[in-house]
């Protein structure tokens, strides 16, 4: 682990968002895999194998692209570009908060694709998405603002060099990013927008106008968001590097057996809950912290 | 390399179907069958699906929604009729309000018979539609290599 940290020292940053740019979609598309043969083990199947999302992708690449007008692809690719970016920044070390930014560009983007066309069902899965995109923005900003005071820094890489644990100066803001996490991983109870099971249901809406190519872009770009946010789950325990590894694993393990188990909650809920939570948890701690110093 | 035989995905609609060969076609999805170890899955929309699974004698009202949902679907796509009504028509083909079969409106792929069709005949045919739609790739390809 040492070494593969000193080798990772040793290189640029543009050498480093170029590693996160190819190995991302690979570990995605994997932790992607290993979660659709967990839900299904869960729920008593056999389940497909692991490589299923590769296959899936692959294949959308090789469909017919149908668009229904010229910016709905536009804004999937910018969607794309600005995950990837985010992604790229937060794992060659840059700041925080340029990352949260890219972001949610990013999903501004994917919100404006779904404008972009006619389809009613589309216009309301882009309504739910913004809906979840202001219950969990509070979250990433106290993320960041949290991490800033525990750390005195605003850069990845410092804090992940920071030597004392962070998840026990920031515990309350863990437990609210653990629960926003379950918005973006896009699982149950949560999955109001883009849901990866309900086929048949509203809950898919985003998606309806989109084919091919462009919905493997969604894909993708939904896998290198999922790294990057493992990544910042592995920051609150960055101190030791093996134990951070296995506890984020363990996290994106948990987020499938809550997916399992919860049914979909309403969105006044889902808002209202995410809200308060994120105040009572993040706020306090937030507010503690200050208190301390 | 074609992927269609890796990640067929099943849209599948009832065209004024008694809902036998429907219950089987989502019996296929249960744990005792399990479609998605081949990476089957059953979408919801048009523009997601590779295959089109048809069921029900079809009648001058389910032909419109039939037409719409094939034109919806994007290259290479095939299509799957199951059960006997989507065959022929079945008891009802006399009937006059049945047109007798999904190949009166659209090109249909796999035939799978039965009274309703038993899950495993629907897998079988589902596995059957993958390798038309892998030889429909190829074609396409083709056509786009010789006319470039």
């Amino acid at each position: 682990m040492t070494t593969m940290q000193e080798i990772f020292q040793s290189l640029t940053i543009v050498e480093r968002m170029l590693v996160f740019v190819f190995i991302a979609p690979l570990v995605g598309g994997f932790l992607s895999g290993c979660d659709r043969k967990l839900t299904a083990r869960l729920q008593g199947r056999y389940g497909p194998p692991i490589r299923q999302p590769f296959f899936d992708v692959l294949k959308l690449l090789q469909k017919e692209n149908i668009v229904v007008n010229k910016f709905q692809n536009f804004n999937i690719v910018l969607f794309f570009i600005f995950t990837v970016f985010a992604g790229a920044l937060f794992f060659a070390g840059a700041n925080i908060l340029l990352m949260i930014f890219s972001l949610t560009l990013s999903g501004t983007f994917f919100v404006l694709a779904g404008y972009s066309v006619g389809s009613p069902f589309s216009h309301l899965g882009a309504e739910r998405e913004i809906i979840q995109i202001v219950s969990y923005e509070p979250m990433i900003i106290l993320l960041a603002a949290g991490m800033y005071m525990a750390t005195g820094s605003f850069d990845v890489a410092a804090i992940a060099m920071h030597k004392k644990p962070l998840f026990i100066a920031l515990p309350g803001v863990l437990a609210g990013f653990l629960y926003i996490l379950t918005i973006k991983f896009r699982k149950s109870p949560f999955d109001l927008s883009m849901c990866h099971h309900a086929h048949q249901e509203i809950v898919r809406g985003l998606t309806t106008e989109f084919s091919g190519p462009a919905l493997a872009l969604i894909e993708i770009s939904h896998w290198y968001e999922n790294v990057l946010l493992l990544g910042i789950v592995y920051l609150f325990f960055a101190f030791k590097p093996w134990l951070a590894l296995v506890l984020t694993l363990g996290i994106y393990v948990l987020e499938i057996v809550i997916d399992n188990n919860y049914a979909r909650f309403k969105w006044q809920l889902t808002f209202l809950s995410s809200w308060l939570f994120i105040a009572a948890a993040a706020g306090s701690n937030i507010i503690v912290l200050h208190w301390i110093k | 390399m074609a992927w269609f035989k890796r990640s067929p995905w099943v849209l599948h609609y009832n065209a004024t179907s008694c809902n036998g060969c429907d219950i089987e076609v989502i019996a296929s999805l249960t744990p005792l069958y399990d479609l998605e170890r081949f990476g089957i899955i059953n979408v919801g929309n048009p523009k997601h699906a590779d295959i089109l699974l048809a069921t029900g004698s079809v009648n001058e009202k389910s032909k419109q929604v039939l037409k719409t949902l094939y034109e919806q679907m994007p290259n290479p796509k095939v299509i799957v009729a199951v059960g006997l009504c989507a065959i022929s028509g079945c008891v009802f083909q006399d009937c006059y309000n049945v047109l007798g079969g999904v190949d009166k409106v659209l090109p249909v792929d796999v035939y799978v018979p039965g009274c309703a069709a038993r899950p495993e005949a629907i897998i079988d045919g589902v596995i059957k539609a993958c390798e038309i739609l892998e030889e429909k790739y190829a074609q396409q390809k083709k056509a786009r290599r010789t006319s470039a």
